[in-house]
């Protein structure tokens, strides 16, 4: 089975889960050219969900000034070992995808 | 053959996030901003998202290097001890984009985020954290070289 | 008397002192001596910088400097090369179209042994990098070699590299073909090069840590141990072999040939000197 392109590490402590997330993802800006000289076209992320028993923890926006392999880490309250988190991923392209991790 | 503008404009026109059936969560989420993400100012941006202009705090606190390693992959940490933070927005002012990541802060998730952003050149960059109070900034130069070593 | 107070004259007169005996501990097959040249390097940088131990050095600049470290730090709390190590895995499993794999042709499957690379081929009367095995092993099996810098040679090799994490370095020079590599990589190491006429020892013996060209070298003790690397320069994973040719552009020098002898010999005399200190590939840089 494919695995999708995000990696998530997921650790429950003490009340808390903190969650950091990366994604396999070039982020390209639409800046940058070729060696024909030609614009690659602008390919990057803009939004990041994600869900947690239904609710959504937290969403991400973000642009062409994010960092290639986007990162991020966040802390949300509750969430215990097992427990299955939805990380929805949207391109500017219109690409989506909802890929799951487990809480450790 | 398409050039700057016409790209921009394409991702822009395609910027909203439409629905995604069964898989959408059901809390409604917020749009992409097209109008902060794209605007080349950071007044412009920060005006895009915010009523007021942020005002600096010191309940904010960003944590990024004082020379970036690479500009490429600045690794950047905002957190507030304010309560019932919704938003936290970072910004480049000198980045041809300022808004570099805007994150929704749900009631149960800390307002503790980090993440890595891109930085064209030596640049101011502000965190804004917002609450039913206002908008709040903790802001910080951070400078960007290009050593001989590239390789 | 005369040299003796020119060598004491300053504090980075006294470096150089102390390269120039690790540099002069035999220029030929005769007197040359690894060994000696391996502790001279260690008592070199235990001497700049007291407070940091011998096994951080396999940090780089990131041993060294403290803002540095921190960005680093940040990043290696989730690096981008754990995608390469995720897929070089992968492409080590994968079986040739002959039926064998890569475990075939490395002891112990391949598996841990990054440690035992480079290392002098008696049969091939020359040193075979842990690149060049990857290769030969592809070629002797009805494969095509994969390109040197980058891609999925770098991904099997950072695989392999992760394996290894904390065996320790131990390179042997069993005999006088062994030797005259690492002789001959030594001489690469110290001889100037390029139009800005600089030698590796320069930025990276007496000028580690010290700002050149706004960057800061690393030092060379310990230099090796973590590649492949995941540059943040790059945005992608390349191997050492790709760093020497970018390091000899940027003193504007011809690069000399990807995994030729040359450079071959100088990654045994670079790792020999990292003797003692453990492998913790792949590694992440700027």
């Amino acid at each position: 089975m494919a695995k999708g392109i995000l990696r998530a590490k997921a650790k429950a402590k003490g009340g808390n889960t903190v969650v950091k997330i990366m994604a396999k993802h070039a982020m390209e800006t639409g800046n940058r050219k070729d060696k024909s000289g030609e614009k690659i076209p602008a390919k990057y992320i803009q939004t990041l969900s994600v869900v947690h028993k239904g609710k959504m923890i937290m969403e991400s926006n973000m642009g062409s000034a994010t960092s290639k392999n986007p990162y991020m880490a966040f802390t949300f309250v509750g969430g215990a070992k097992g427990d299955e988190l939805q990380m929805t991923w949207t391109e500017n392209t219109g690409s989506t995808a909802t890929e799951t991790a487990k809480i450790k | 053959m398409m050039n700057r503008r016409s790209v921009l404009k394409a991702v822009f026109t395609g910027g909203l996030v439409t629905g995604m059936g069964v898989l959408m969560p059901r809390i409604a989420m917020a749009a992409w901003s097209k109008a902060a993400f794209g605007a080349e100012s950071q007044e412009i941006a920060m005006g895009a998202l915010y009523e007021a202009n942020p005002q600096a705090s010191a309940d904010v606190t960003l944590k990024a290097p004082d020379i970036a390693e690479n500009g490429a992959v600045v690794p950047i940490s905002v957190k507030s001890s304010l309560s019932g933070v919704t938003s936290i927005a970072i910004f480049v002012a000198n980045n041809p984009q300022p808004l570099a990541s805007q994150f929704t802060i749900p009631e149960g998730t800390l307002a503790n985020v980090s993440c890595r952003i891109r930085m064209g050149k030596t640049s101011d960059v502000t965190a804004v954290v917002t609450t039913a109070s206002g908008s709040f900034s903790a802001s910080k130069e951070v400078k960007v070289t290009i050593g001989g070593c590239g390789g | 008397m005369k040299i003796i107070k020119v060598l004491l004259a300053g504090v980075s007169l006294a470096f150089l002192a102390s390269t120039s005996q690790a540099a002069t501990s035999g220029k030929t097959l005769a007197t040359v001596d690894p060994e000696a040249d391996r502790l001279a390097l260690q008592s070199h940088f235990q001497r700049r910088f007291p407070q940091v131990a011998l096994s951080d050095y396999v940090n780089g600049i990131y041993a060294l400097d403290a803002p540095s470290r921190e960005q680093w730090q940040d990043i290696e709390d989730f690096p981008p090369y754990e995608f390469d190590i995720e897929e070089g895995e992968i492409l080590f499993n994968k079986t040739f179209a002959n039926g064998k794999s890569y475990a075939d042709c490395f002891t112990n499957g391949g598996i841990g042994v990054r440690q035992n690379f480079p290392r002098w081929d008696d049969s091939q009367g020359k040193i075979v990098t842990l690149e060049l095995a990857i290769n030969q092993c592809r070629e002797a099996n009805g494969e095509k070699a994969l390109g040197w810098e980058k891609g999925k040679i770098a991904q099997i090799s950072a695989y392999m590299a992760y394996t290894s994490r904390d065996n320790v370095f131990d390179l042997k020079i069993p005999n006088n073909g062994a030797k005259a590599a690492y002789l001959d990589g030594k001489q690469t190491f110290y001889t100037r090069r390029g139009q800005l006429n600089m030698s590796c020892a320069n930025c990276h013996v007496a000028g580690a840590y010290i700002k050149i060209r706004a960057d800061l070298p690393g030092p060379a003790l310990g230099h090796v141990t973590h590649f492949p690397v995941f540059r943040s320069k790059w945005g992608n994973l390349g191997t050492l072999q790709r760093r020497y040719g970018g390091c000899q552009k940027n003193v504007r020098g011809v690069p000399q040939k990807t995994q030729g002898d040359k450079l071959r010999n100088l990654e045994f005399f670079q790792t020999y000197m990292s003797n003692g200190l453990v492998a913790n590939g792949p590694g992440a840089r700027k």
